[in-house]
């Protein structure tokens, strides 16, 4: 595998990446074309900068990239065209500026007519600065394929008008995407969403996007915590709190405040409530269920059909039920989602869980083992068959099955 | 080099040397050896040269044919008799021989099963066809 030069300068020279990109592409560059200069130009720039680093490293960018854009124009209309560089410095941008650039770039990319898959990649390439490479090998696959899926992707951003706003509630949906994606590989995309949230809350006021921030570092902070060192499975309820990253908490929590302030809930801010009063817990045992469940109430009253809306959040809420209404309750309401999530492993997993709170480990067991038969990761599964193994284990032996009939 | 697929089946293939209820039923130990067994394995592949990749498949089916001009795809996800074959994931290697791939794959038969004894597993053997001549593969 060839060493990355890129990994040494990266966290500076990505962050110029939506300025230099927005600035080409208001000048009128052609999104796709600009898009593929500037990923040239970065490469230009990690061979020549630790010999001659540039007074303005966003304006060195710019140029070399606008040449690579004139160059490719000659050879393309195969006929000499005299252009002069633009290499008037412009002034620094100040942090408004540079806001503005990532919105209008996260628009772009995120364009409604793209499907899920692309709007990911062209964001991770175009707004995070990523290579194709590295986005390939987050996503598993071959890295021509990616090459492929983006630049279709860039085909059917290019005719489309960039000037309109955009749907801000598609840009939450794709970082949101790019988070619950990406907790494995070589390139952590948890943390490339993380960045890219952060960004967008410095670009728009807005309090969905702040909610959305907040959700997702509430919900990092327990990473170190959510495997052991084996590498298996830790839930909720049996993880060593002391592991969970009270900065990454603390900065969740005021982000939260910041968001709830502006008095516009939405989905984003109520599910990082119900994240916050799990992390605000010493232990399971003192987690505010009555709290989580008045929040699930909320989440849940956003949808006009919540079974068919919003069926993951009648699941989250029949756990929140079960706890403070107790199991039977909780049983009852993932009744509801019964025909919507009926074949999906989590739907069994919850239920799972309900009929161990309610003493019962022969119906756990075999809701354990239904969920992992619908599992689609291998980590998943063999939690569930653990999980199935050990509340059967925890049963009276005249109920269990008998181990081996062989 | 030869590759071969070594193919694990959830249901199908010649009649179980050793018949075990579904892992899910077996003691917490012995599934804890189970796992730590199949990651075993792909250490020792990758440790040895001999690992290309390894895959595990969700149980689920859906067979799927063309429905003719203007129509649906056709699909059916059962019910399926109980013999029918159902790949349940594979390791594919690289080795030097057919010999090889053999041993390999009793190694692969000989996982713990409940109460640590091996399980027995027959493990189906594939060999891997090249797209061209090896000769003239740049491969």
């Amino acid at each position: 595998m060839i060493d990355d030069p890129r990994r040494r300068d990266e966290p500076a020279l990505r962050a110029l990446v939506p300025r230099v990109l927005a600035r080409l592409v208001r000048r009128g560059e052609d999104f796709d074309a600009a898009e593929d200069a500037l990923q040239e130009a970065l490469l230009e720039a990690l061979r020549v900068w630790p010999e001659h680093p540039p007074r303005d490293p966003a304006a060195w960018l710019a140029a070399v990239a606008t040449r690579r854009l004139v160059d490719a124009r000659r050879s393309d209309a195969a006929r000499a065209r005299r252009e002069e560089l633009v290499e008037a410095e412009p002034p620094v941008p100040d942090s408004t500026e540079v806001g503005d650039d990532t919105l209008f770039l996260l628009f772009c990319c995120c364009h409604p007519d793209l499907a899920p898959a692309s709007q990911v990649a062209l964001t991770l390439r175009a707004v995070g600065g990523l290579t194709t490479r590295e986005i390939a090998d987050a996503f598993y696959v071959p890295e021509a394929t990616m090459a492929q899926r983006i630049s279709r992707a860039k085909r059917t951003v290019r005719g489309s008008r960039l000037d309109l706003p955009g749907d801000l509630a598609v840009v939450l949906r794709v970082l949101y995407l790019v988070y619950t994606t990406g907790h494995a590989g070589r390139v952590d995309l948890a943390a490339e969403a993380i960045r890219l949230a952060r960004q967008l809350t410095l670009a728009t006021d807005e309090p969905e996007a702040r909610g959305l921030l907040a959700l997702m570092l509430l919900n990092h902070a327990r990473l170190p915590a959510r495997l052991d060192r084996d590498g298996r499975i830790v839930t909720l309820d049996r993880q060593d709190r002391t592991l969970w990253d009270t900065r990454e908490i603390a900065e969740g929590v005021r982000v939260l405040q910041s968001a709830l302030a502006l008095q516009r809930p939405g989905r984003y801010q109520i599910e990082a409530a119900i994240a916050a009063l799990h992390d605000d817990a010493a232990s399971a045992d003192e987690t505010d269920w009555p709290q989580i469940l008045a929040w699930y109430d909320d989440l849940v009253a956003l949808s006009d059909d919540p079974p068919r809306q919003d069926p993951a959040a009648v699941l989250g809420r029949a756990v929140a039920v079960g706890h403070v209404h107790g199991a039977a309750a909780g049983l009852r309401e993932t009744e509801r989602v019964a025909g919507v999530l009926g074949d999906r492993h989590r739907w069994h997993a919850v239920r799972a869980h309900l009929h161990e709170l309610d003493g019962d480990p022969l119906a756990a067991g075999a809701a354990y083992a239904a969920a992992a038969q619908r599992a689609t990761n291998v980590a998943e599964r063999e939690h569930l068959i653990r999980q199935a193994a050990r509340v059967r284990a925890g049963a009276p032996p005249e109920l269990r099955t008998t181990p081996d009939r062989g | 080099m030869p590759k071969y697929l070594l193919l694990k089946h959830y249901r199908g293939g010649p009649e179980a040397h050793r018949s075990v209820p579904p892992m899910d039923q077996w003691a917490p130990e012995d599934v804890e050896a189970h796992i730590a067994f199949q990651h075993h394995v792909s250490e020792l592949l990758e440790r040895n040269g001999e690992y290309v990749d390894a895959r595990a498949l969700a149980p689920a089916r859906t067979w799927v044919r063309y429905g003719g001009p203007d129509a649906a795809p056709v699909t059916t996800d059962g019910p399926h008799p109980e013999t029918s074959d159902l790949v349940a994931g594979w390791w594919m290697i690289d080795v030097d021989s057919y010999e090889r791939a053999v041993e390999l794959a009793a190694y692969v038969s000989s996982e713990p099963g409940p109460g640590g004894e091996p399980l027995y597993e027959w493990i189906d053997v594939r060999e891997i066809m090249w797209e061209r001549e090896p000769g003239t593969d740049p491969a």
